[in-house]
């Protein structure tokens, strides 16, 4: 055993823990997860089988082991569920509302929340989640308490000279990292601010899936720009395998992916707003509820600079239609996303008209206005009001805006 | 198909057991193999051994290295041996070697003991696949077939593993016994297989279901007690075997309730709420809750029949020499030898009443584990009737008593009612059309069994899932069926 022993104090600053459970209704009694249990923390008497919070240590032995799929059940609460309330149960008491729930997102004094909301102001009001999307775990790690995580890889994904971008793949070992695809990690730089004061985290969007960069691995990845004195950025960008890195999160609880393949995605995106769509595509190519159709429009400079170039382009066509837009080909006229936006009008109106289309956008803030500008003439020429289409599509929890 | 030529059979078969470092084993088991595969092929129809079904494969023991799900041809199936990690220090937990090293060897002295309990064990494997070998043309949906199928060759698995301890201790009476195995055949004239339960053909998927759990659920006991065998190789063959019958049981428990949930919903569509008015039930293409309790009175009773008698030397023997433990030895709190414990079993007085009396509890091994095994099953009755309760319909599942229609040990071949009340030979006639399912109900029953194999969808007489197989989405193509 060589994971950490969990104390059964709360993991989380406002007192709040991440709980397994098992679910009564669908557990059939085996007893294979409490025979598994390295730590012996799964007991049973002759009504349940249960889960003792201060032993339970999230190495996850006990998930594939479990033949019914009643083991993967987790509750983040306030005051953990004792044995004998869990040997008392005939069904699983829901996901109680916690008050970060209310709205884990947007608003309050939370700096990290600050920044998200920043990010989705584009959204042009309060942001939904996608109704049938999983429900997202957040706020499990923070500058208080961070989870550390090991660098397993660090691979240039551009090979423009002035454009150095990364692909970085973190393990968490046995500390549970529970994302969803389009929610983002904070990474805390290394070294104190003027005061002395440790560094805010930086947020990078995950780029995999929720079943990890490896599949079935307890890791995931970020897709990270150098910029130029950029504090996190360059920090990140030359980390070694086997380095540690302080991790937050995960955040964000409406930039997701609907679980519903009758679903339509029109992705947008330049530069590293790709990462939240690499994580949507992958989720589809490993068989996930996924969307039936996405269409995706990645905008950048050359297909020097424009991340994931090579592996993108063997992506089928019929997991991911992609539009690949370069505004800097030598001797080619310069194209931006929202100028194939409109050479694709007729897909795109057509999308529009379809009350299964989620629509989401990601990369830099300077892209929002040419997209939208885009998306009101197409909405227009097919007699809809593009303001009050955009209202209604992110009251259904279907138009997504995550801008830097 | 396999390239039985080129087989690379430290590969194609997953070990932890250094295979290709066993020269002698491995070439017995080359041999074995090609007999093995042709037995499969010739079994299940040729259609479905053709179809990719997402099945989950061992490929080794620790807890993430043996869920692993992918499309499979049944024949490319990876057939693995795999025994649960050594447990260092491990004594013989039971018997009068108890505390004495457990043995890495076959003790001569039990030689001939341990063969026969490993054959037996061996030989219920095959059979039982034999006996499903059809239900794959009925099946209610692709999900359940998947799940039928991922049985099949898991209990293929077991004959592996039971056919490996053979071939690597038992020497040249080993190999024959391992040739039997395929020579045997469920419900076969000439050779059939060695215990009653397993030369039935498993007519429907409600027999199925009940055979999952109830018959599997006697293997599971057997496999617990072996576990608990002095013999090491055994005990951590049948250790991991364990954590797939688990799936055996899901499969059984589920399947049953799915069916319950079904009619009890259908029941509540229609306004009916006497569970028996069978015929209107029956009419709407569900199975009435009586006929599942006579399934289950059936079942159950075959099933402890399997235990054996309850007062028995040979199991005393077993037990004794450290060659088969109890269930959950490790966690009972006495002598481990049983010197001079006693326990309750079950006897006839002189008036035909039924009482329990005390016996040497050296003798009533088989009885304790029969006990322990009603308890087990007791448990997936009441979530069954949970369900039926949360319907809101008056029916309530029971076990039968254990008198009722046994075979095989101090009730044989008397006449109980379920209540275990003796009766005469007219009020069992009269009574045993309302407590065994009658040709009429088989027949029912097979008139409903109608394949379903559109992805997403049901059999009318049966709920779908809660949760998918690897937490896949309600409409998985869990098989992609051959098309010729």
């Amino acid at each position: 055993m060589n994971a950490p022993t969990k104390s059964p104090e709360p993991i989380h600053g406002k007192g709040v823990v991440k709980q397994h459970l098992i679910d009564p209704e669908i557990c059939i009694r085996c007893y294979t997860c409490e025979m598994t249990c390295p730590v012996g923390a799964i007991e049973h008497d002759d009504n349940n089988v249960v889960v003792d919070v201060t032993k339970c240590d999230f190495c996850m032995d006990c998930i594939p082991v479990c033949p019914t799929g009643s083991i993967d059940e987790w509750r983040v609460v306030k005051e953990p569920y004792s044995l004998d309330e869990q040997y008392s149960w005939s069904e699983l008491p829901e996901q109680q509302s916690l008050e970060q729930d209310a709205s884990p997102d947007e608003g309050g004094d939370d700096p990290i929340a600050a920044l998200l909301a920043e990010a989705h102001k584009g959204t042009g009001g309060k942001p939904k989640a996608p109704a049938s999307a999983a429900r997202p775990t957040v706020n499990l790690y923070n500058l208080g308490k961070p989870a550390t995580a090991r660098v397993a890889g660090n691979f240039r994904l551009t090979d423009d000279p002035g454009h150095d971008v990364r692909h970085i793949i973190l393990d968490f070992g046995a500390q549970p990292m529970p994302v969803l695809e389009g929610q983002s990690v904070g990474i805390i730089p290394p070294g104190t601010d003027s005061e002395g004061k440790p560094h805010l985290p930086r947020l990078y969007s995950v780029s995999s899936p929720r079943d990890g960069e490896r599949r079935g691995y307890n890791n995931l990845s970020l897709t990270v720009k150098r910029e130029e004195k950029g504090l996190c950025s360059n920090h990140v960008c030359d980390l070694k395998i086997g380095d540690e890195v302080q991790v937050t999160g995960p955040f964000g609880a409406t930039f997701l992916m609907p679980d519903d393949p009758d679903a339509r995605l029109l992705l947008i995106c330049t530069g590293t707003g790709s990462a939240p769509f690499r994580a949507f595509t992958m989720r589809k190519q490993r068989g996930g509820a996924a969307p039936g159709e996405i269409v995706m429009f990645f905008g950048a400079r050359t297909p020097d600079s424009l991340p994931y170039f090579g592996p993108l382009k063997k992506v089928p066509e019929r997991v991911l239609k992609k539009h690949l837009v370069f505004s800097r080909i030598p001797g080619a006229e310069k194209e931006y996303v929202q100028d194939r936006m409109m050479v694709e009008q007729d897909m795109i109106a057509d999308m529009l008209n379809d009350a299964k289309t989620h629509i989401y956008i990601c990369g830099l803030r300077g892209m929002e206005q040419g997209v939208e500008e885009a998306f009101r003439s197409i909405a227009e020429s097919i007699g809809l009001a593009w303001d009050a289409t955009r209202d209604a599509m992110r009251e259904e929890g279907r138009y997504h805006v995550e801008t830097y | 198909m396999l390239d039985l030529v080129n087989v690379s059979y430290d590969t194609l078969i997953p070990n932890n057991v250094g295979l290709s470092n066993d020269r002698r084993v491995l070439k017995a088991l080359e041999k074995w193999h090609p007999g093995y595969i042709n037995w499969w092929s010739d079994l299940i129809p040729d259609n479905f051994q053709k179809s990719l079904v997402y099945l989950r494969t061992a490929v080794s023991v620790d807890p993430k290295g043996w869920a692993k799900f992918d499309y499979v041809k049944m024949p490319e199936y990876r057939w693995g041996i795999l025994l649960a990690p050594a447990v260092e220090g491990r004594t013989i937990p039971c018997g009068e070697h108890y505390g004495e090293p457990a043995w890495q060897e076959v003790p001569g002295e039990y030689r001939a003991m341990l063969r026969r309990l490993i054959v037996i064990q061996g030989d219920t494997e095959p059979a039982s696949v034999e006996q499903q070998r059809f239900l794959g043309l009925t099946a209610p949906s692709l999900y359940d077939m998947r799940n039928l199928f991922q049985v099949n060759v898991e209990e293929g698995r077991h004959l592996w593993a039971m056919v490996y301890l053979l071939q690597k201790y038992f020497g040249a009476d080993g190999r024959e016994e391992a040739d039997d195995l395929l020579r045997r055949s469920s419900g076969s004239e000439e050779a059939p297989r060695m215990l009653g339960a397993f030369n039935e053909e498993t007519p429907d998927w409600l027999s199925f279901f009940m055979f999952t759990y109830f018959t599997d659920r006697d293997g599971k006991m057997q496999l617990e007690a072996l576990a608990q065998s002095g013999f090491d190789p055994l005990s951590r063959t049948c250790r991991f075997m364990l954590t797939e019958e688990a799936h055996h049981m899901f499969v059984g428990e589920t399947g049953v309730g799915r069916t319950i949930e079904r009619t009890c919903q259908v029941m509540k569509e229609n306004g009916i709420d006497d569970p028996y008015e069978i015929d209107r039930i029956r009419a709407l293409g569900v199975i009435d809750l009586p006929t599942i309790q006579k399934k289950l009175n059936l079942h159950y009773t075959l099933s402890l029949d399997l235990f054996g008698q309850e007062v028995s030397t040979n199991a005393a023997n077993a037990f004794n020499s450290g060659i088969k433990g109890r269930y959950m030895e490790h966690r009972l709190d006495d002598d481990h030898k049983l010197t001079d414990a006693t326990y309750p079993v079950w006897d006839l007085d002189a008036n035909g009443q039924l009482i329990r009396h005390e016996v040497p509890a050296l003798t009533a091994i088989n009885m304790r584990l029969r006990d322990d095994y009603t308890r087990d099953a007791a448990g997936g009755v009441g979530r069954w009737n949970k369900i039926i309760e949360k319907a809101g319909v008056q029916f309530e599942m029971k076990l039968p008593h254990e008198a009722f229609n046994r075979k095989i040990g101090v009730f044989a071949n008397k006449l109980f009612d379920p209540d275990g009340k003796l009766l005469s030979g007219a009020e069992y006639d009269a009574g045993v059309k309302d407590w065994l399912p009658t040709h009429a109900d088989g027949d029912f029953i097979q008139s409903l069994m109608k394949p379903v194999y559109e992805p997403g969808k049901f059999a009318g007489w049966i709920a779908p899932p809660k949760v998918g197989i690897d937490n896949k989405p309600g409409d998985f193509e869990y098989v992609k069926l051959y098309m010729a």
